[in-house]
């Protein structure tokens, strides 16, 4: 089915995808003319596949569960933002705290994602062909960032347990994150992102990891007199 | 937040459809600014005479006219709702003074040899339509739909800010040391109207300007000396930049293509510009000067 956003409201378009009748087998959709319009296919709970041909605003595929979504284009601030599951897959750029929050599913940028990528992720696995801008995988908790290209400043600020891999070069590292040990696990974990991906020229074994020290975690007893 | 937008032409293939391009941009920045809208736009520079863009609020335009007639030499008025535009050979110094000294409630907000500013308090859709945009045509322009958060809602509050000759500013964001730096460039001579902080930025950029520094070096020792958050669109004559602030909060897209150079603070105001979506579109990185002209 093809959703017309010059024919049709954002917001009829989104509750046709929302409350699609589980009954009829409707399950690939055509979205055109979107014109960076804001929250474009928020709030999926079910299984379909959706294509959006165009650039979009905001938050698009916020808190998305089960949908499968291809933006052929640029996608603005907080594209697939506390997706829960699913899959969201943008073709251009991606702009700022790009899955940001998200617990779950994949986001694959196959261009860059500007600052604050993957900012307090809770166990969405990020891949981003290009590079990622400053403070990405800020505060972020669990899951996965992959980068193919560099990172930009504050890389992981104050991380708790995401595995950051890096394919090129990092500005610099956020407090508490450190490059760490790739193992066979994690080679063989990064080897099935990469694949998922789609991405065929890179080897695992080429990336950095980087993870939290761990040292921000608990209060340090030294510093008692302090208060 | 505030919107922001601008456009400035490579070739003259859009020139006389600058106004139209900018007020559909002004249009779908309604949701980012729904109090005040403003714009300013370069035309052909005028060699002999000064263009003054003057508010007259609620004088009468008649009232206006009789008495401004007999203070600059040879005018040309031109009124556009609320606003008009005083075309003289008489130099900035002495109207500046004639329309303090002898108007009540009026205000000065630009003047240039190319430049026309328009900014007024209420809907930008109201705002563009009042002023006419549609029908003017230019090299470049700028606008900002605005969402007041430090200062009240008022013309003088309205962007863009006009500092100096042919200057002006737009401004997403908020300046956490504008009371120091408006002291500090109050001492040095520059005159301020407002209490807004975009209005000493814009002060900071003529400052610097009239020291004979360029617009993109301006801008870059303004990352260093304005401290907050912003993203700035600043044109001149026959120049344009943006700059945004190195924590970059406040978003811009650009969108570039051999015949002009757009930027906007989201996609959706560009999304009907002529061939967008063939345009080379990017968002300007943090902490660098973009810049086009001279």
């Amino acid at each position: 089915m093809e959703l017309d956003l010059k024919k049709l409201k954002l917001r009829s378009i989104n509750e046709t995808l929302q409350n699609l009748d589980r009954k009829k087998n409707e399950r690939d959709f055509k979205i055109i003319n979107p014109e960076g319009s804001h929250a474009l296919c928020a709030g999926l709970t079910q299984d379909m596949n959706i294509n959006i041909k165009g650039h979009v605003g905001y938050y698009c595929g916020g808190m998305n569960q089960k949908a499968n979504i291809t933006i052929e284009g640029n996608a603005g601030t907080g594209v697939a933002e506390n997706m829960m599951s699913g899959k969201v897959h943008v073709k251009g750029n991606a702009s700022q705290s790009a899955g940001a929050t998200a617990h779950g599913g994949m986001l694959i940028i196959d261009g860059d994602a500007s600052s604050r990528c993957g900012i307090s992720m809770k166990g969405i696995d990020i891949v981003v062909k290009g590079s990622v801008g400053h403070m990405s995988g800020f505060m972020s908790q669990s899951g996965n960032l992959i980068v193919c290209g560099d990172a930009g400043e504050a890389l992981g600020d104050s991380l708790y347990e995401t595995n950051i891999y890096i394919k090129g070069k990092v500005k610099s590292l956020g407090a508490d994150c450190v490059e760490k040990k790739m193992d066979k696990n994690h080679i063989k974990k990064l080897k099935k992102y990469l694949k998922e991906a789609n991405i065929k020229n890179l080897k695992a074994e080429n990336f950095k990891r980087y993870g939290s020290a761990r040292k921000l975690y608990n209060f340090k007893i030294d510093n008692l007199s302090s208060y | 937040m505030c919107g922001i937008v601008g456009v400035y032409l490579k070739t003259k293939k859009f020139e006389k459809d600058l106004g139209k391009i900018l007020s559909e941009m002004l249009n779908n920045m309604e949701s980012r600014g729904p109090d005040s809208a403003g714009f300013a736009l370069y035309k052909t520079e005028n060699e002999k005479n000064y263009k003054y863009s003057i508010c007259i609020n609620k004088l009468n335009f008649d009232d206006f006219r009789k008495e401004i007639i007999k203070k600059v030499k040879k005018p040309t008025i031109n009124q556009f709702s609320d606003h008009v535009i005083l075309i003289t050979s008489d130099e900035p110094k002495k109207v500046i003074k004639v329309i303090n000294s002898e108007f009540t409630n009026i205000s000065l907000v630009g003047y240039g040899r190319s430049i026309e500013i328009f900014k007024q308090v209420g809907n930008p859709k109201d705002v563009v339509k009042k002023f006419k945009l549609e029908t003017f045509s230019g090299s470049h322009g700028i606008g900002h739909t605005r969402m007041a958060t430090e200062s009240a809602i008022t013309t003088d509050g309205s962007h863009p800010y006009s500092t100096g000759e042919d200057e002006c500013l737009v401004h997403n964001g908020s300046l956490s040391n504008h009371n120091n730096l408006r002291r500090e460039l109050k001492k040095q001579g520059n005159i301020f109207n407002s209490e807004n902080d975009t209005e000493v930025a814009a002060g900071y950029v003529s400052n610097s300007l009239s020291n004979n520094k360029s617009l993109k070096d301006t801008l870059i020792s303004g990352l260093k000396d304005l401290d907050g958050f912003y993203t700035f669109i600043t044109g001149t004559r026959k120049g344009f930049a943006v700059v945004r602030d190195e924590i970059a909060c406040k978003p811009a897209v650009i969108a570039e293509t051999d015949d002009y150079v757009s930027i906007a603070s989201e996609f959706q105001a560009m999304a009907h510009l002529p061939s967008v979506n063939s345009a080379k579109i990017f968002e300007p990185e943090p902490g660098i000067v973009y810049s086009w002209g001279n």
